[in-house]
């Protein structure tokens, strides 16, 4: 038995996001309070939690547009801190989706896909071109490559927001409450794309209220309130028989 | 540094009460011509937004006029211009008013005439700024068009553009500096009458740029307690509201960010 | 009432006309000194650059709190004096009325301008930010690719007013005794005695310029009030 346990964690994929007894603070507003989180390679977590719970935080932490205060973050190898020579080594691996989208305004759609890939990743126009359209039409889209972004609908884009994450090819995708923003209607044709990406194989950490979405595709669910993690469980036993008070007060107020 | 200007001059004054002089005028022709740039930039701002067809294109036909000639011509058609079309006799009067009164009357009437399409440009501003639903509102209550802009439009437009009227009395002030060309001895001038006097030109500018300093500060702070002292209690600004709304500010025509187009 | 003899202005078109081209130029120096320097100013402000942006901070306080004149008359006396020191001969150095008028516009506008970008890169959305830190773009080419693309674009409404305004300012260099349109129309002014006829055809002149360029920018405004509806 025990043998097979050793064998069991050495055949596991090694984690790809370590978050380690990570504290940080707003003023006198602690928003996370000792987060301790592991993400292996391909895994699908979803993040949720009240609002003001710090989910969000802890996302932001992990490309570390929020920098915390105490703890360890490692990525893809490497530890976040403060005196990091380049975070943009690790970031340049790390695609984030956001709620309020942040395209470019003043750059067509393919033109916000080819930035970051010609910028950062050193691709000739040609090749950002192509690979533009690539995961345009992947997000189903690329009938629109030459629009602004203030011509299209919410949900369309979101979509955009992701193909230009995914232009940079990047091991993990962070997805910060991508459909909160969007009218209901539009929030379907964004998580479909979600779930197929999953279904590809990518690393990917969520924070969402949609929990159809967390059925189908999490690995595990990891419920947050007051900055701490209360609960982390597979989907099926979390929206089944949640073990606290509190995620049973939350599923009880999203279920409706 | 700044002993010269005790030293007596050749007409037995001291240079500082040159300076002061200097001060006087300039402080009186900014503050007469922001009344007049003030009561006639009012009149024409509301004839901007007005439905009388022939009152707005002649509220506009001024603001464009006023606006686009730079103010120093203004200055040079009130002063050499006008005593030449007017009928010879009333010519001649104008020409004979003594200094300064002669520069200090055409002064008066070009600095508060421009700075009026200026401020005629904020005033429409803070009126079309309103929400519909105050005239709407008002015209429900049985009021006439005259007594909702008296009660209703122009005190809460006005309350409005505070903070872009600190920028129209600063420029007021440094463009009082303009008379100096049709000889009025104010700050900027009787500095440089210094400097050519005495050859010390770093103290008699540094007096004057000190004066002009202190007086944008005082016109600011002055400003400032205004803005706070008709403020409508529960519609306080903090900058976090205004933070988001630059963006929208900058694209309004006059309505910008305190002290952002400020006319030199 | 003198009758008007606008004959005259044909006879005296060609002197105008090169004092108009003066005055463009000095607003078109002025425009590309001002804009770089300014730019320039508003960034060192917008990363709070240990001193150097107190500095711009106060430059910036200084000029925008004095008359233009004042200035004209600062530089006339002081670039000489900081010429002369740079050149290391400590004596001054005359650069002549027409140099100090471009360089003092330069410096002048830039103060302007800076004003304008910096509140401008205050309206900037936060997310904008986030989104070029998440996808790994540096600090420069966030600002040259993504920030400063869109502030321009906000702020070329007022950018441009400021440059009417400018172009009227020039007319202020007659202290420094220069031919620029209205320095042309005064000296002929003088020498023909038709000082009405003169100032009324810059008046035209003027207005007209202005005018046009004004309508140019409401259109300007127009078309960008949509797109900022559509956001």
């Amino acid at each position: 038995m025990v043998q097979q346990t050793v064998v069991d964690e050495t055949r596991r994929p090694p984690a790809i996001v370590a978050v380690e007894g990570v504290v940080k603070r707003f003023g006198r507003f602690t928003a996370l309070n000792d987060i301790n989180l592991s993400v292996r390679a391909g895994e699908k977590i979803v993040l949720c939690g009240p609002s003001g719970s710090g989910k969000s935080t802890l996302i932001r932490c992990i490309n570390h547009i929020e920098t915390h205060d105490s703890g360890r973050i490692v990525v893809d190898g490497v530890e976040l801190t403060d005196r990091m020579g380049d975070i943009n080594t690790v970031r340049r691996e790390v695609g984030m989706v956001f709620q309020s989208f942040n395209l470019f305004p003043h750059l067509s759609i393919v033109e916000n896909c080819m930035l970051a890939p010609m910028k950062v990743r050193g691709l000739s126009r040609a090749q950002a071109h192509e690979r533009a359209r690539g995961f345009l039409r992947k997000v189903r889209i690329h009938d629109q490559a030459d629009k602004y972004p203030g011509q299209l609908s919410g949900g369309q884009q979101q979509r955009v927001a992701i193909a230009r994450a995914l232009c940079m090819q990047p091991k993990i995708m962070l997805f910060d409450e991508p459909t909160s923003a969007l009218d209901p209607e539009m929030v379907k044709e964004v998580l479909d794309i979600m779930v197929e990406l999953a279904r590809d194989g990518m690393t990917m950490v969520c924070v969402t209220h949609e929990m159809g979405f967390a059925r189908e595709v999490a690995d595990r669910v990891v419920f947050m309130d007051h900055g701490a993690i209360v609960e982390e469980a597979d989907p099926e036993t979390f929206f089944r028989a949640p073990r606290t008070e509190r995620a049973r007060d939350f599923l009880g107020q999203i279920i409706h | 540094m700044f002993a010269v200007l005790f030293e007596p001059t050749a007409d037995g004054q001291r240079y500082i009460d040159w300076l002061l002089s200097g001060l006087g005028w300039t402080l009186a022709l900014a503050f007469f011509g922001w009344w007049i740039a003030f009561a006639v930039g009012i009149v024409v701002g509301i004839g901007r937004t007005v439905q009388n067809r022939a009152f707005a294109a002649l509220a506009r036909l001024y603001v464009e006029v006023f606006r686009n000639i730079p103010v120093l011509v203004q200055m040079f058609l009130w002063y050499f211009v006008l005593p030449e079309i007017l009928p010879t006799t009333l010519g001649n009067a104008i020409k004979q008013i003594p200094p300064p009164w002669g520069s200090f009357f055409p002064a008066l009437i070009c600095l508060g005439l421009y700075t009026a399409a200026r401020i005629a440009e904020q005033v429409r501003a803070g009126i079309e700024a309103l929400p519909k639903g105050q005239t709407e509102a008002a015209s429900a209550l049985g009021l006439s068009p005259y007594l909702t802009y008296r009660h209703i439009i122009v005190p809460q437009a006005l309350r409005l553009i505070v903070p872009s009227l600190t920028s129209e009395v600063m420029g007021i002030y440094k463009n009082t500096s303009v008379a100096l060309t049709i000889g009025l001895m104010e700050l900027t001038a009787q500095a440089r009458q210094i400097s050519e006097a005495t050859f010390q030109t770093f103290t008699a500018f540094g007096a004057a740029t000190l004066i002009y300093l202190a007086l944008a500060l005082i016109a600011y702070q002055g400003m400032a307690l205004i803005d706070r002292a008709v403020r409508i209690p529960g519609t306080a600004r903090t900058d976090d509201d205004i933070a988001p709304n630059l963006a929208e500010d900058i694209q309004q025509a006059g309505a910008l960010p305190a002290g952002m187009e400020i006319a030199k | 009432m003198n009758s008007l003899d606008f004959s005259i202005v044909l006879q005296a078109w060609p002197y105008l006309w090169s004092g108009l081209l003066f005055s463009l130029a000095l607003t078109a120096v002025a425009f590309v000194v001002g804009m770089v320097l300014g730019t320039c100013f508003a960034l060192l402000q917008h990363f709070e650059v240990p001193v150097i942006a107190k500095i711009v901070r106060g430059y910036i306080a200084l000029v925008r709190s004095i008359p233009l004149i004042l200035v004209l008359f600062w530089f006339f006396f002081l670039v000489p004096i900081v010429l002369g020191h740079l050149s290391g001969s400590g004596r001054p150095v005359p650069i002549g009325a027409t140099w100090t008028a471009f360089i003092t516009f330069g410096l002048f506008e830039a103060a302007y301008y800076s004003e304008i970008i910096r509140v401008g890169l205050r309206a900037v959305n936060r997310g904008q930010f986030e989104a070029c830190q998440a996808l790994a773009l540096s600090t420069f080419e966030t600002y040259r690719s993504v920030i400063m693309p869109q502030v321009l674009r906000v702020a070329s409404p007022i950018i441009l007013s400021q440059t009417i305004i400018l172009f009227q300012d020039t007319s202020l260099v007659y202290v420094l005794s220069l031919t620029d349109l209205l320095g042309a129309a005064s000296k002929l002014a003088q020498l023909n005695g038709r000082l009405v006829e003169m100032y009324l055809v810059i008046v035209v002149v003027y207005l007209a310029i202005s005018s046009a360029a004004s309508q140019g920018v409401a259109l300007l405004r127009k078309r960008y009030a949509i797109a900022g509806a559509r956001r």
